[in-house]
């Protein structure tokens, strides 16, 4: 990432959300999305396996697919963005590269992910979330 | 009406999510102190206009003119003098040592942005305007060149004007119908939609776009 002016990253500050928990390619998440219906807004969840996370601080995605009804769909989220009201852990998967675009090849057996039982996948199981951005905002 | 320009320090880019999930990019402006160092009058001058300093400066790097310009009306040492040039209504509003307020400022102004833009340096015609290149294969040697810069006996000459290779960049340029997306006036930041010229760090002159 590049080295930001501290007033810079005071305003990110303002916009990062704290509870997110940190996610890692491999992952099995479900993201739960705002969706704007009239003047309604209800929650929808998209749950799949995490492709791959790019960027950085205020910039951070990730792209997560899923396979529905045989048609694979991925979509790409902001990890901070307003829309994105939570998102879930359900597994963590044990993979040995960054970006997994391999999975789009595979289908049934061949694209199934260990779970990784070790490191930073334990700190779920104690109830704690590991949060991406654990510091909390300056006031 | 009051006086509607600041002049500000470019800090670098950054993005910042509006209600309805969209990711704005914005360029976060500091403002500088701007102190009046003159009022232009038509009496005097010809036209009316505020010269408005800002910048602190060290005495050794401003000639004595510079610094008695500013010491005789009590204002401190400053780099940079910039004028503005507004209604002699709004000259008048103002004395000689007055702190510009920036209490005008607010999201969705559209602004003119004025600034140098990053040089860089020597270029061909490709890079500096856009000209195409030639063929790369099928024995041609005119990859990246200029080509011809004109006729021959008639006119004799190469026209004024004509694109050629040179310093890119490094130039004085002017955006217009840059929006506000925000203003924090305990910090006095603001942040403006979208990329402006000059590198980080850059002096950033803006002005209030007219209705």
């Amino acid at each position: 990432m590049m080295s930001h002016h501290p007033l810079i990253l005071e305003i990110n500050q303002e916009f990062l959300k704290t509870d997110r928990p940190s996610i890692f390619p491999g992952d099995s998440v479900r993201v739960n999305v705002l969706i704007r219906e009239g003047s309604k807004e209800r929650v929808q969840a998209f749950e799949g396996v995490v492709l791959a996370k790019r960027g950085g601080g205020i910039n951070t995605t990730f792209v997560v697919r899923k396979v529905f009804q045989g048609v694979s769909v991925e979509r790409s989220f902001f990890l901070h963005s307003p829309k994105v009201e939570s998102i879930k852990i359900i597994r963590r998967g044990k993979v040995r590269r960054a970006k997994l675009y391999f999975l789009r090849e595979r289908i049934g057996k061949s694209a199934r992910i260990r779970e990784k039982t070790t490191g930073y996948a334990t700190i779920n199981k104690f109830g704690n979330i590991l949060l991406a951005n654990p510091t909390t905002p300056k006031k | 009406m009051s006086f509607t320009g600041f002049i500000g320090k470019k800090l670098g880019m950054t993005q910042v999510f509006e209600e309805d999930g969209s990711a704005v990019p914005v360029t976060v402006v500091l403002l500088y102190d701007m102190k009046i160092t003159q009022l232009k009058t038509e009496e005097k001058d010809g036209y009316s206009a505020l010269q408005i300093g800002c910048v602190p400066a060290k005495a050794k790097h401003l000639t004595k003119a510079e610094q008695q310009h500013l010491l005789k009306n009590g204002n401190p040492l400053l780099k940079t003098l910039k004028e503005f040039r507004v209604a002699s209504s709004v000259v008048s509003g103002f004395s000689v040592g007055d702190t510009v307020p920036t209490d005008f400022i607010e999201a969705g102004q559209k602004l003119s942005v004025t600034s140098t833009s990053i040089g860089k340096g020597t270029m061909g015609t490709i890079r500096r305007w856009g000209h195409h290149r030639g063929p790369m294969s099928h024995g041609s040697k005119n990859h990246r060149l200029p080509g011809s810069i004109g006729a021959g006996t008639t006119p004799g000459r190469v026209f004024k004007g004509l694109q050629m290779a040179g310093r890119k960049g490094n130039k004085i340029v002017t955006i217009a119908n840059l929006k506000v997306v925000h203003f924090y006036p305990e910090k006095q930041v603001v942040l403006i939609k979208g990329s402006l010229p000059g590198s980080n760090g850059a002096l950033v002159v803006a002005k209030l776009m007219k209705k």
